[in-house]
């Protein structure tokens, strides 16, 4: 893993990946978002408000992995030291916050002609919202300290805290019998969702994913490059000094 | 030197911060003084009507708790850090673990304690039904260790900031939630004569999963400020 700790090297290997990232968002979202809005048929009882699910389920499955990505990057950072690692935790939040943002918003607009509420305070909804402020809670943390290593070290502490709230938020519909219906998808005796749904269900996952992997590398590469410039800067006062 | 016993110094951490909370300029007996008076807004805010007052008085007295002990927590391991005492007993033969474990205990005897054993008489002042007060000590027993285990990351977290106070509440409240939700479940089973046992156990169960995690959170967040 180590391998990648010289930035330099990060950022080629990243200039390889984003082409391809880039390639596969511009196709999947696209031709998920048609399958989802014009070709797939309306739910029998729903109607056309099943259409939110395509946006709501990526989100929501996105919003637990970035929380992943950050979690791992977060030990990274504290068991190993990798140079890399509290730069990608920094990079990945924001978007793990905007997912979960997004999951929370849709599946509030789902819910008012579902359930005939915006919000109830049922397990999934509750955890999720939890892990919605434990997005803000690291990315704050980042923003009190002025030394960029020690803020990004006790951020990582609470990112890996914060990891119990993960089998919370996937077990939540099977111990709260509440209004959010259990997994239908990922399950171990296949999916019980109807093919015609999943098909742009899993488009819309992949297009959330290589949109993740591209802000991610963006965000990123950003990161070291401001570490290049302040560098830059500090040799330059000091030669003038 | 060698001579001192590791559980000598850990009682004794746990003695002189007990001490130093309730001495002069310590926490513990204005953590008290703000939980009275909070709880006590209620009825001026809402209204004295009776059966309104017995519906949120479990809750509210759970959340004044959750309040007066995030308020008392900024100072955890502040004073000490600022005095040098930290460093002082970084090197004294107890690991920063248990280091941290003694100051939330010290924390949670010093100033948790007072609270629960006030609350039945604010719950009285709520009209709390009769059934419930049994079960709200108990619950408030099991479930307040969490919220001083847990506090202690964040305490541990914002020690060196100068504004930490603001920045710990943002940290440390939504991991709170657990330990709310089950402990008022456990009261409101009581009151309407359903099982409290389950709210109970989960109660419990998130003050021992805090007592694991949060001596090795915290340790790691003190050794970053003491670098």
């Amino acid at each position: 893993m180590h391998i990648f700790a010289n930035p330099a090297r990060f950022v080629r290997l990243a200039n390889k990946i984003l082409p391809w990232a880039i390639g596969v968002l511009a196709l999947c979202l696209p031709y998920g978002l048609y399958l989802a809005i014009v070709a797939s048929p309306p739910d029998y009882q729903q109607g056309d408000s099943v259409r939110i699910m395509y946006i709501h389920v990526p989100s929501a499955w996105m919003a637990m992995f970035t929380y992943m990505v950050m979690a791992s990057a977060s030990l990274a950072a504290i068991v190993w030291r990798h140079p890399l690692a509290l730069i990608a935790g920094k990079a990945a939040a924001p978007i793990g916050a905007t997912f979960t943002a997004l999951a929370l918003i849709t599946g509030a607009l789902w819910g008012k002609p579902m359930w005939g509420t915006y919000w109830v305070w049922d397990g999934r909804l509750t955890s999720v919202l939890i892990l919605f402020f434990l997005y803000l809670g690291y990315m704050a943390i980042w923003q009190a300290m002025d030394d960029e290593e020690t803020a990004g070290r006790a951020a990582s502490i609470l990112a890996l805290v914060g990891v119990v709230n993960l089998p919370i938020i996937k077990f939540s519909v099977d111990w709260w019998n509440t209004l959010h219906q259990p997994a239908s998808v990922i399950r171990l005796d296949g999916p019980t969702i109807h093919a015609d749904l999943l098909g742009p269900l899993l488009w819309m996952a992949v297009a959330m994913k290589a949109y993740f992997i591209i802000v991610f590398l963006w965000r990123m590469k950003l990161e070291i490059n401001k570490r290049k410039l302040a560098v830059l800067q500090m040799s330059v006062v000091n030669a003038h000094g | 030197m060698t001579n001192i016993s590791v559980s000598s110094v850990f009682w004794s951490l746990i003695k002189r911060d007990i001490k130093l909370a309730w001495s002069q300029g310590g926490a513990a007996g204005m953590t008290l003084g703000f939980f009275l008076i909070a709880v006590t807004l209620f009825p001026l805010g809402i209204g004295p009507e009776a059966s309104t007052l017995a519906r949120i008085g479990p809750g509210t007295i759970w959340v004044i708790s959750l309040l007066a002990c995030l308020l008392s927590l900024d100072r955890l391991f502040q004073a000490d850090f600022e005095d040098g005492s930290l460093d002082d007993l970084a090197f004294s033969p107890l690991s920063l673990e248990l280091i941290v474990t003694a100051k939330a205990i010290a924390h949670w005897i010093a100033t948790i304690l007072p609270v629960i054993l006030i609350s039945p008489l604010l719950a009285a002042l709520l009209n709390m039904p009769n059934l419930g007060y049994k079960m709200l000590i108990l619950s408030l027993l099991i479930g307040t260790p969490a919220l001083s285990f847990v506090g202690s990351i964040g305490a541990a977290l914002t020690v060196a900031l100068r504004r930490g106070g603001v920045l710990l509440t943002l940290l440390v409240l939504p991991l709170y939630i657990p330990t709310l939700i089950f402990g008022v479940g456990a009261v409101e089973a009581a009151i309407s004569l359903t099982d409290p046992f389950p709210h109970l156990a989960l109660t419990g169960a998130v003050s021992m999963i805090s007592l694991i995690i949060s001596p090795l959170a915290s340790a790691a967040a003190i050794r970053l400020a003491l670098e």
